[in-house]
């Protein structure tokens, strides 16, 4: 019977080509999209979390509660005493020490009058130290693109988008403009040591990254940071582990009372970032279910034609003898063959398209220029261990659906006017 | 009867005088503007600013003349000492010295509040003279602590001022706005301000003690104090030039 079965789908292209196609297509596009989705949300993840929530983020309370205004005023005073107890009692993460301001940065003329200015979005980390785990997890040496990463006080670097527009080079003495964290005017130069890209057209547009130290001297906030981020030392980011983390930190640390005690928040509670998460865990899902229902119902309608096509097979079968369910049993086996076939077609098909997305991605710089999101220009599929399977949850799943509703006429089959039937 | 005709007409004109009561609006404000300005003045003043993380306080010296001319060199603390402002009719300059650079504060910078108090430079650079930018009319007269007060309301004469339209609580003895409620356009409050100590100086009564509140931020507030105050001195032209703030 095998055989038989075997020799018709081969010969006969109608049972077969038509299911395979149906099944290419729908594996190939679950398993893109879902890549596709995978890369776009754990871009956003990342650049996340590398530029503005860690894993987990500290700040005090009241910080907390305004983060979206960067409330300077707000910060966390006597960081290098909380650095300590963290790096004792949480070893496992890294640590880092973080200012976020706004201000204004000014380009002087050659008679020092103003040229021209520009608002700026400064980000103070440890420059200086050659070993500060920010530089990697910034990768400065990456971003870099022209001049060279800050070596004395009071050297900046400065997006190139930012340093193109207002006509700076490398060496060339800037002006900031802002307020301390008292909200004093403060005013102070600095020189461009070197232009960095992101390639996240949130901090390309205006980002000034300065040493912390200088920071804290040009905002009058010794010893304080805005925030303190903590990665995990494999850069994995674990919600439930960083949850639990936050939650056992700020039952010994934060005191409810004191709006300027240190709080902690996980990466997924910070600025809407469990939805992104939960919406890239669901992704696979989605498309799964979406899938296996269009599919499904192609795949029964070219069941429901092809029954009609093969109605004088079927009658032969059944008045040979074989049973109802023996046929219907058989048409599944055959869904499940070209199941497996047009899955493996699409499946390699969207892993190919979705490999070539992750290294080449598309640039949506253009269509984003006044994006504030923390995100790539360059968005990319991501091929994880899920790719190479999921599309064949709905490749099966569709095929042998569309073969089970569309194969229930076998059983509305009159054994009694069969050789009537087959008399034509 | 003649005599008495005249004999009360004048009596009633010295009361009407004392009390105010035919004064109008606009003449109201005229006597504000009269009391606070002058032809020119030098003073030093304290700003204590009530913040979320505790109390600062700032001292400037000021040398003012008219309504266009300013300039203010800090004093205290250290961190702010050497800092100088200039006002030249509509523009505000900076000097910092530790930058050694000469900025113009202008468009949004203006909005930022001055040392971190309730104050903005935009409050600064306002035409101080309230007859030019706001028309007057007179509400129900009020007391403000325990000192009878007309009550002003005041509308934006012309377009882009800080503040739409303000409430003052005018004394009605000094002239003096005891309180005074600063509104945007939409109606929403933006800024109270209260005079809590008042000194006379010469003829005219002046305000030693005044509270600011920006209402849209939060902290306690800040007090201004007039450590001391000359009016019509003499302040030397220089002084009101660019070059001046980095000598």
């Amino acid at each position: 019977m095998m055989k038989f079965l075997i020799k018709g789908l081969l010969r006969d292209k109608t049972r077969s080509l038509a299911y395979i196609l149906v099944v290419a297509v729908g594996a190939f596009l679950t398993v893109f999209l879902f890549s596709w989705m995978q890369g776009v949300m754990s871009d956003i993840v990342a650049a996340n979390a590398k530029f503005d929530t860690g894993h987990v983020k500290i700040t005090t309370r009241a910080y907390a509660d305004e983060s979206e205004q960067m409330p300077i005023d707000l910060s966390l005073l006597g960081v290098s005493k909380i650095m300590q107890q963290l790096q004792t009692k949480y070893s496992n993460m890294i640590w880092v020490p973080r200012i976020r301001f706004g201000g204004l940065i000014d380009v002087p003329d050659k008679t020092g009058n103003t040229r021209i200015q520009g608002p700026a979005m400064a980000l103070a980390v440890q420059l200086l130290d050659p070993n500060a785990p920010d530089r990697k997890i910034l990768n400065l040496d990456k971003a870099l693109v022209s001049g060279h990463l800050p070596l004395h006080r009071n050297e900046i670097l400065i997006s190139s988008d930012f340093a193109n527009k207002l006509g700076l080079h490398i060496g060339n003495m800037v002006t900031y403009i802002g307020s301390t964290m008292y909200g004093s005017m403060s005013i102070y130069n600095f020189t461009v040591a070197g232009t960095v890209r992101f390639g996240i057209i949130a901090l390309d547009r205006r980002a000034v990254i300065t040493d912390i130290g200088d920071a804290r001297l040009v905002l009058d906030m010794p010893d304080g940071a805005s925030e303190i981020l903590g990665f995990s030392k494999d850069m994995q980011y674990n919600d439930e582990a960083m949850r639990s983390l936050a939650k056992a930190f700020n039952a010994a640390f934060s005191k409810k009372g004191d709006e300027f005690s240190p709080k902690m928040a996980a990466l997924s509670e910070n600025h809407g970032l469990k939805e992104y998460l939960d919406l890239a865990d669901s992704y696979g899902g989605m498309f799964v279910f979406v899938f296996v229902l269009i599919m499904s119902m192609v795949l029964w309608n070219s069941g429901l034609i092809n029954g009609i096509r093969r109605y004088g097979e079927i009658g032969v079968r059944l008045a040979m003898g074989e049973t109802k369910g023996s046929v219907y049993r058989w048409m599944i086996f055959e869904s499940v063959v070209t199941g497996i076939i047009g899955s493996i077609i699409g499946t390699a098909l969207g892993l190919a398209i979705s490999y070539y997305m992750q290294v080449k991605g598309i640039d949506v710089s253009s269509m984003l220029p006044n994006s504030t999101m923390m995100m790539s220009n360059v968005m990319r599929a991501r091929v994880t261990p899920t790719s190479y399977y999921i599309g064949f949850i709905p490749g099966l799943a569709a095929s042998v659906l569309g073969t089970m509703f569309a194969g229930v006429g076998i059983y509305k089959r009159q054994t009694a006017n069969l050789f009537k039937e087959l008399e034509v | 009867m003649k005599k008495l005709s005249v004999f009360l007409a004048i009596m009633f004109f010295c009361v009407a005088t004392v009390f105010g009561s035919d004064l109008t609006a606009q003449q109201i404000l005229e006597k504000v503007d009269n009391n606070f300005l002058a032809e020119n003045h030098v003073s030093v003043s304290l700003m204590i600013i009530k913040g979320r993380r505790g109390t600062r306080t700032i001292k400037a010296k000021s040398w003012t003349q008219g309504v266009d001319k300013a300039f203010t060199e800090y004093l205290a603390p250290a961190r702010e000492k050497g800092t100088k402002m200039l006002k030249l009719k509509d523009e505000l300059w900076i000097w910092a010295p530790e930058a050694d650079r000469v900025i113009r504060i202008a468009g949004h910078m203006l909005r930022q509040s001055v040392m971190g108090s309730d104050a903005s430079y935009e409050d600064f650079m306002e035409d101080p003279r309230l007859t030019n930018i706001y028309k007057a009319s007179l509400a129900e007269a009020d007391t403000f602590a325990g000192r009878p007060c007309y009550v002003l309301k005041l509308t934006a004469k012309k377009e882009g001022l800080s503040y739409y339209s303000r409430k003052l609580w005018v004394d009605k003895e000094r002239f003096l706005p005891l309180k005074e409620e600063r509104y945007a356009k939409s109606g929403k409050l933006l800024k109270i301000i209260k005079i809590t100590e008042v000194f006379k100086t010469g003829k005219r009564w002046y305000p030693k003690r005044m509270f600011y509140k920006d209402a849209l931020k939060s902290g306690k507030g800040t007090e201004f104090v007039i450590e001391s105050i000359k009016f019509n001195v003499k302040i030397p032209p220089y002084l009101f030039t660019k070059s001046s703030l980095r000598r």
